[in-house]
């Protein structure tokens, strides 16, 4: 059954790859053409910790979402990948991915909202070869918003979902 | 609930002059003789401007009693104040309080002096008093007079424990209002919610408990898990609520009596948007598997649980209908969040709200005539509609308004809002005109208010 809603996800966010999507302008930045080698990762934090990862990833741990949406875009699908060779990388690590919501919506509609774009990105985790078995997800809807403003900018880095380390 | 409450059928240490006028005429639904006055419980513009005397409740002895430290005669201030209160600040009525009239005596609660107050320009009089008995219990009478026709309208009498003092005043509000309006009580009633504190990306959310005029605050959760959306059971006896106690959004029923808590149904996946049903019987809650979100059921017993909604999408909340049959819930199977109503066993689903913008948060009008919802349109506005979809209207206009929960009686609702920028929340209320609005008194930030039934 998650085999299946994988691929759907996944044919989903191919289809909707050539979508507009209005990007935050404070994006992380954009990926590295070629993804920083783990085991080189940076001094201090130890390979397959939290704070390692986030300091590899670079931002490449938070995917954005349109209003109401939960689909995978190109910029996902590059950050999404990142993450999992990561995985790959410490296949001993679990990870949760924490989906959000931006605070113009309801409560309870926000919290099935931000478990939706979690799972969007667990199922494409998934596809690429993760087992959904280290990958937990859990939704925070509007309650930890990660701008503070309230505006499009702000609500923009809101929607989102992040890969957290489990350590 | 050490409440006890009695009509007092015999008032007998009152004055026995007026035990002669103990028969209460038959109300009649128009009062005036001279053009002055008129009740009449469909307009409400004209019995909201009826003005109303409500000095301090008289006492037999001014003795002291546990529910103030003053004595007795503090504590008929007092009461007249909560009275005063409710009516003032729900809009209802013109009432005059305790601190600008004089206080009546004892034996004049059931003998008003009518001239004195008729040149006072008011129109009604609430007259009560209160007395310490055995054990500290404390009785407490309440008295409605029309002054031009120097009659009684009603009374009533209550036996309350002294720290139950406030809901004899609430008693008695609920009397004058019923009375006058023709509409059901609500004032004797409570309020679950969520205390906020904090900054907007730390929030600090504890489940919290007040009488509906915010008096009688109790903080029920400690801040460690984030609360969110409770709801009181009909009986008031559990707290049915979301909490990240585990780290993830379970449901817990949280028990009054002892404090303890279990979660409604055990699963690994996430539930959350709980909901009783009008009985106490059948809790309703919303279950997110894979992303999926469905609405359940279960019986407040525990159980298993039986799956309502089936699409794809979102399926999320719900709201009985005063008699159980029916459940409005919103869905997004649409393509975004619309209203729609299901039979009780989840059998023919339709959606109802097809006036643009999203439909959200329905909640079944205790009456059964009306649905609130909150609905989208960038902004989010606070509006009604009739169970068929039509005849929708705002009742309020602000940035963020959200989550109606209405009165006992379905004719106030209260709402939270949020502030653009710092996202500060506080609870507020609104009649059915749209026209009283008001802010309620909490310590701290408030949201998702949850009004229970009128007290058992």
């Amino acid at each position: 059954m998650k085999h299946i809603v994988s691929t759907v996800t996944v044919a989903t966010a191919l289809v909707l790859a050539g979508c507009s999507k209005k990007a935050p302008e404070e994006l992380p930045p954009p990926p590295a053409t070629s993804t920083p080698a783990p085991t080189a990762g940076p001094e201090g934090a130890a390979p397959g910790t939290q704070a390692h990862f986030a300091q590899v990833m670079n931002g490449q741990d938070t995917i954005y979402f349109d209003t109401d949406r939960y689909n995978i875009d190109s910029a996902d699908q590059a950050a999404l990948t990142q993450q999992a060779q990561y995985l790959a990388q410490y296949p001993n690590v679990r990870a949760t991915v924490e989906g959000h919501a931006d605070e113009r919506g309801t409560r309870e509609y926000n919290l099935a909202l931000g478990e939706r774009r979690a799972n969007a990105a667990k199922n494409y985790l998934a596809s690429l070869g993760v087992s959904p078995d280290r990958i937990s997800v859990v939704s925070y809807g509007k309650e930890r918003p990660k701008a503070l403003g309230s505006n499009e900018q702000a609500w923009a880095q809101n929607r989102r979902a992040v890969t957290i380390i489990l350590n | 609930m050490s409440l006890r409450i009695a009509v007092l059928l015999s008032l007998s240490l009152l004055a026995a002059p007026a035990m002669a006028q103990d028969i209460v005429p038959p109300p009649p639904d128009v009062v005036d003789t001279d053009g002055g006055l008129e009740v009449t419980v469909t307009d409400e513009s004209a019995w909201q401007d009826l003005g109303i005397a409500i000095p301090a409740f008289a006492t037999n002895a001014d003795v002291a009693t546990p529910a103030n430290n003053q004595g007795t005669a503090a504590l008929g201030a007092e009461l007249g104040r909560v009275v005063y209160n409710d009516l003032k600040f729900n809009g209802l009525f013109k009432p005059t309080g305790p601190d600008s009239l004089p206080r009546p005596t004892y034996p004049q609660i059931t003998a008003p002096a009518f001239n004195q107050w008729g040149g006072r320009g008011a129109e009604m009089l609430v007259h009560g008093y209160v007395r310490a008995g055995e054990g500290g219990k404390l009785t407490v009478g309440c008295y409605l007079y029309d002054v031009q026709l120097q009659n009684e309208l009603v009374r009533a009498g209550w036996v309350v424990e002294p720290a139950d003092w406030r809901r004899a005043a609430h008693k008695c509000s609920d009397l004058v209002y019923s009375r006058l309006s023709g509409e059901s009580p609500f004032f004797d009633s409570r309020v679950a919610y969520i205390a906020e504190t904090g900054p907007k990306d730390h929030r600090v959310k504890r489940l919290a408990i007040m009488d509906s005029d915010g008096a009688n605050h109790r903080f029920i959760t400690a801040g460690n898990a984030t609360a969110l959306t409770p709801r009181y059971s009909p009986d008031y006896k559990k707290i049915v609520y979301l909490s990240y106690l585990d780290g993830n959004p379970r449901i817990f029923v949280y028990e009054i009596g002892t404090g303890q808590q279990h979660l409604v149904t055990q699963s690994k996946n996430v539930t959350f948007a709980p909901r009783w049903s009008p009985d106490g019987k059948t809790i309703l809650y919303s279950m997110a598997i894979a992303g999926n979100t469905d609405i359940y059921r279960v019986s407040a017993q525990g159980g298993q649980p039986t799956k309502l909604t089936d699409s794809p999408g979102i399926d999320i909340g719900g709201s009985f209908s005063p008699d159980g049959s029916r459940i409005v819930f919103e869905s997004d199977r649409s393509g975004n969040q619309q209203c729609y109503v299901m039979n009780a066993d989840g059998s023919n689903q339709k959606r109802i709200s097809f006036f643009g913008g999203r439909c959200a948060t329905p909640e079944w009008s205790p009456r059964g005539d009306l649905i609130a919802f909150t609905h989208i349109v960038g902004d989010l506005r606070v509006a009604v509609m009739n169970p068929s979809g039509g005849g929708l209207r705002y009742l309020t206009n602000s940035w963020q308004d959200e989550a109606p929960t209405w009165a006992p009686n379905g004719r106030i609702v209260q709402f939270f809002r949020t502030a653009k920028g710092s996202g500060q929340a506080s609870l507020w209320q609104v009649d059915l005109t749209g026209r009283n609005e008001r802010r309620l008194p909490t310590p701290v930030g408030a949201s998702d208010p949850a009004w229970g039934p009128v007290l058992p």
